[in-house]
C-alpha cells in the first residue's frame, strides 16, 4: 500500500496494524514472561500461562483488528473536522459572511475549540425524561456510525479486515447500520418527554420510512449491475466497465436525495427544524451529549458521501496521479460540496411533501432504476 | 396519536417577538389556535398620557423596532392635526422620502426573518445585507439606525444632508438591482413555492371583517391602500400603485411585499424629482387646544392611527393607538386551523409579526 506515493511495504491496513500489535504483544509478553521467570510458583506459573494466552495468534487478531479500528476512527475523525470546516466555510462564503476565521489557519480549528466549549458544559437531563432511552439515544447513534466506518473501504485494504479480506456483504451491513440512527431518534424524541422532540422523533420515523425503501432499490440496482455484495466487488466492477452514475443515472439523482434525507439535511432536516420545532429531537439535550449528537450528523454525512461515491462515482477509480485513497475522498469531498450548495440555496420541505416526494416520485424512479439495471444485465451489458 | 397543546412560545424562534402560541394538534394537523399576546406590555398609552406632547416622539419610535420611523410619524401626524398646524410642502417629501426608506427596510427585515422560517437561512443573510443601505442611508439622514426621533411636531428634525438624494438614488437603483435576485432565490425555488402557495389562505371577507390591514390585507385582494385611499403628507402627489394579489396566501402576502418595495423604490424617485424647497419645519404651540385628533397611515405592517385628545395642558388627556399586528395577530387561529405543524412558521412569518407595536 502506498501513502503519498511513498510505497510503506504494507499491503494492507490490516498488515501494518498486525505489525503495531506484535510489537504491543512483544512488549507485554517481555513484562508478564519476565515477571513470571522472577516470581515465586503459583504465580509465576499464572504469569507463564497468561503469557501463553498473550503470544496466541487469536489475542493477535484482537490486537491488530483493535489497532486497525483506531486508525480507521482516526482517519474518520480528520475527515469529519474537514467536512464540518468545508460546510462551515463554503456556507459562509455562499451567505456572503466569512464563517469561522480566527482559529488555526482559516479557522479550521475552531470545530476542536467548539467540542472543547461543549465539554465543558453541564449535562442537563429533563426532570421527567426517560433516563435510560435519553442516554443511550446518543450512543446509539455513533455506534452505528462507527461501526458503518468499519465496513465502508476508502481504498482497498483501508477497511476494517481480517488478514486483508473484507467481511462479506459490506454493502448490507452498510446500509442496515445505515438504518439504524432513525430508531435512535424515535427513542430520543420520545424519551426527552417534550412535545418538540416527540414530534421531531416521529418525522424522523415517517422520513426514515419513505426513504430507506427508495434509497436501498437504488443501491440494489448498484449490486445487480456489479453482481456482488460488497464494495469492492461494485468498485471493481466499475473500473472493469464504467462507473454506474452513467448507466444508472436515476439512481444515482435518487440515491443522493435519499442520502440527504437521511443525513437530516436542508431541505429534508424535518427532524430537526428549528423553525416550528425549536431543535426537534435534539432539543433537550446539552453539552458534549448535543456536540456527540451534532458530529455524528457530519460522520455520517462522510459516510454518506463515501457510500455514494463507491456505488455510483467508481470509489478509487482514477488516474494514478493521486493515490486511490485520494479519488475516493475528492468524490466524497465534490459530493460534500453539492450537498453544502444545496443547504445554502433550499428552504425546508413541509412534513406531507416529503412523503409525497418520496413515495410518489422517488419510489417509482428507483422501480424504472431498477429495471434499466436488469436490462442491462439480462443484454449481457456488463 | 391523541390531540395535545404545544405553547409554541414565549420563547421560541418561530415568534419573532415574545408571544405565545398555543396550538392544539392532532398529529402534525393543527385543530386549533390561539395567540396569546401582551408578554411586552409597556403600558405606552397610559406613559404618552404624562408626557408632554414632544416628550413622547421617542417613546412612540420606540412601538416597533422594525418600522420606528412611521410610528413616530404617526404620532407627529395626530398632533399636528391636533394643534391645527399645516407642514411645509418640503418636510411632507422629506417625510414621504424617509418613510418609505423605512417601509424597504423593514420589509427587508420581514423578507430576512422569512428565509429562515423556511429554513433558507441565506436568504436572511441577503436581506439583511441590503437592509444595510437603507439603514446607512437613515443614518446619515436622522443619525441613528434603529430609532430615529425625526420627525417633529410641525416638520422635521433637520432637513436633507448633502449628497443625500444622490446617495439615495445610488442605493435604490442598486437595490432594484438585487430584488431580481431575490426573486431569482425566493421564486425560482420550487419548495418556496410548495411551501407558500395554497398555505394561510386569507380570504377577503374575512380579512376585511376581522379588520386586518397593510400587505395582509392587499395579499386577499383588497385593493386598500392609506396612502391612495386617504392620502396624507405628499403621497397625492405622488405617482405610485398599490401592490394588490389575489390569492390570499403566503406567497401572495410575499409577492405583495416584493412589489411594494418596487413601489417605494418609485415613490423615492418620484419624490426626489417633485422635492420644493423652503421650509423643513414651523413652530408648534406647547399646548394643545380642547379637542381630539387623530393621524392614520399606511404602516409597512397595515393601518396604523394615534387618537389623541387634548385637553389644554401640555400633555394629551387620553393617547389610544390603533397597532395592525394587534388586530392580524389576534386572527391567527382563523388563519392556521387546518394547516400543518411545520405551517406555522411559514403562515406566522408571512403576516409580519412586531410584537413591539402588537402589545404596545
Amino acid at each position: 500500500m502506498a501513502l503519498f506515493g511513498i510505497d510503506t511495504g504494507w499491503s494492507s491496513l490490516y498488515d501494518f496494524s498486525e505489525g503495531v500489535a506484535k510489537w504491543i504483544i512483544g512488549i507485554l509478553s517481555w513484562i508478564v514472561g519476565g515477571l513470571g521467570d522472577n516470581l515465586p510458583w503459583v504465580f509465576g506459573d499464572f504469569l507463564h500461562w497468561s503469557d501463553g494466552i498473550i503470544r496466541s495468534d487469536l489475542h493477535l487478531a484482537l490486537v491488530a483488528i483493535t489497532v486497525e479500528s483506531v486508525v480507521l476512527l482516526l482517519i474518520a475523525t480528520a475527515n469529519l473536522l474537514t467536512f464540518i470546516w468545508i460546510e462551515r466555510k463554503l456556507l459562509a462564503r455562499m451567505m456572503d459572511r466569512r464563517g469561522p476565521m480566527y482559529v488555526g489557519a482559516l479557522g479550521y480549528l475552531q470545530q476542536i475549540a467548539d467540542g472543547l466549549k461543549l465539554f465543558l458544559k453541564e449535562y442537563i437531563v429533563p426532570e421527567k425524561a426517560d433516563r435510560l432511552g435519553f442516554d443511550a439515544a446518543p450512543v446509539v447513534l455513533s455506534a452505528a456510525a462507527f461501526f458503518i466506518i468499519g465496513v465502508v473501504p476508502i481504498a482497498p485494504g483501508l477497511g476494517l479486515t481480517y488478514q486483508g479480506s473484507y467481511a462479506s456483504a459490506t454493502v448490507l451491513l452498510a446500509f442496515a447500520a445505515f438504518a439504524v440512527p432513525p430508531f435512535a431518534v424515535l427513542i430520543a424524541g420520545w424519551s426527552a418527554n417534550n412535545k418538540y422532540t416527540l414530534i421531531g422523533g416521529m418525522r424522523a420515523a415517517a422520513l426514515m420510512m419513505s426513504y430507506e425503501i427508495p434509497m436501498l432499490l437504488a443501491v440494489a440496482s448498484v449490486v445487480v449491475l456489479a453482481g456482488g455484495f460488497d464494495f469492492v466487488t461494485i468498485v471493481e466492477a466499475q473500473q472493469a466497465s464504467i462507473w454506474f452514475a452513467a448507466p444508472l443515472f436515476i439512481g444515482f439523482v435518487v440515491f443522493l436525495i435519499c442520502i440527504v434525507a437521511e443525513l437530516e439535511r436542508i431541505p429534508f432536516d424535518l427532524p430537526e427544524a428549528e423553525a416550528e420545532l425549536v431543535e426537534g429531537w435534539t432539543t433537550e439535550y446539552s453539552g458534549m451529549r448535543f456536540g456527540m449528537i451534532m458530529a455524528i450528523d457530519y460522520l455520517r454525512g462522510y459516510i454518506g458521501c463515501l457510500l455514494a461515491t463507491l456505488l455510483f462515482l467508481g470509489g478509487w477509480d482514477g488516474p494514478a496521479i493521486l493515490p486511490d485513497w485520494g479519488w475516493t475522498l475528492l468524490k466524497a469531498y465534490f459530493l460534500w460540496v453539492v450537498f453544502v450548495w444545496m443547504r445554502a440555496s433550499l428552504p425546508r420541505v413541509r412534513t406531507d411533501q416529503i412523503l409525497h416526494i418520496g413515495w410518489k416520485r422517488l419510489l417509482p424512479l428507483a422501480m424504472l432504476n431498477l429495471l434499466v439495471a436488469v436490462v442491462l444485465v439480462s443484454l449481457g451489458w456488463v | 396519536m391523541a390531540e395535545m397543546v404545544i405553547n409554541m412560545g414565549p420563547q421560541h424562534p418561530m415568534g419573532h417577538g415574545l408571544w405565545n402560541l398555543k396550538v392544539r394538534v392532532d398529529g402534525e394537523t393543527i385543530v386549533w389556535a390561539e395567540a396569546e399576546l401582551g408578554y411586552l406590555h409597556r403600558g405606552y398609552e397610559k406613559i404618552m398620557e404624562n408626557k408632554q406632547y414632544v416628550m413622547n416622539i421617542p417613546l412612540a419610535d420606540r412601538l416597533c423596532y422594525a418600522a420606528a420611523m412611521s410610528w413616530s410619524h404617526v404620532y407627529c401626524l395626530a398632533c399636528e392635526h391636533l394643534f391645527g398646524i399645516a407642514v411645509p410642502p418640503r418636510a411632507q417629501y422629506i417625510r414621504v422620502i424617509a418613510l418609505e426608506i423605512q417601509r424597504i427596510a423593514s420589509h427587508l427585515m420581514w423578507l430576512g426573518a422569512y428565509g429562515p422560517d423556511l429554513g433558507a437561512l441565506t436568504g436572511f443573510l441577503y436581506a439583511m445585507r441590503e437592509r444595510e443601505l437603507f439603514l446607512d442611508l437613515l443614518e446619515s439622514l436622522t443619525g441613528s439606525r434603529l430609532t430615529y426621533t425625526y420627525t417633529r411636531i410641525g416638520g422635521l428634525a433637520n432637513d436633507l444632508p448633502p449628497d443625500f438624494e444622490r446617495e439615495a438614488l445610488k442605493a435604490v437603483a442598486y437595490f432594484e438591482k438585487k430584488l431580481n435576485d431575490y426573486e431569482r432565490f425566493f421564486d425560482g425555488s420550487k419548495i418556496f413555492r410548495m411551501r407558500t402557495e395554497g398555505v394561510g389562505i386569507l380570504r377577503k371577507e374575512e380579512a376585511i371583517a376581522a379588520g386586518i390591514t397593510g400587505p395582509n390585507l392587499r395579499g386577499s385582494g383588497a385593493n386598500l391602500d392609506i396612502r391612495k385611499d386617504l392620502p396624507y403628507e405628499a403621497y397625492e402627489e405622488l405617482d405610485f400603485e398599490p401592490a394588490v394579489e389575489t390569492a390570499g396566501d403566503c406567497y401572495a402576502r410575499y409577492r405583495v411585499r416584493i412589489k411594494e418595495m418596487r413601489e417605494s423604490c418609485r415613490l423615492i424617485r418620484d419624490a426626489f424629482k417633485k422635492i420644493p424647497a423652503g421650509d423643513y419645519r414651523v413652530r408648534s404651540p406647547r399646548r394643545a387646544p380642547k379637542r381630539d385628533a387623530y393621524g392614520r397611515v399606511e404602516d409597512p405592517r397595515g393601518e396604523a392611527m394615534i387618537y389623541v385628545v387634548g385637553d389644554g395642558s401640555d400633555q394629551p388627556y387620553r393617547v389610544k393607538i390603533r397597532s395592525p399586528m394587534f388586530i392580524t395577530m389576534s386572527n391567527c387561529g382563523m388563519l392556521l386551523k387546518g394547516y400543518k405543524v411545520a405551517d406555522v412558521p411559514a403562515i406566522m412569518g408571512s403576516i409580519d409579526v412586531c410584537m413591539g407595536e402588537a402589545d404596545k
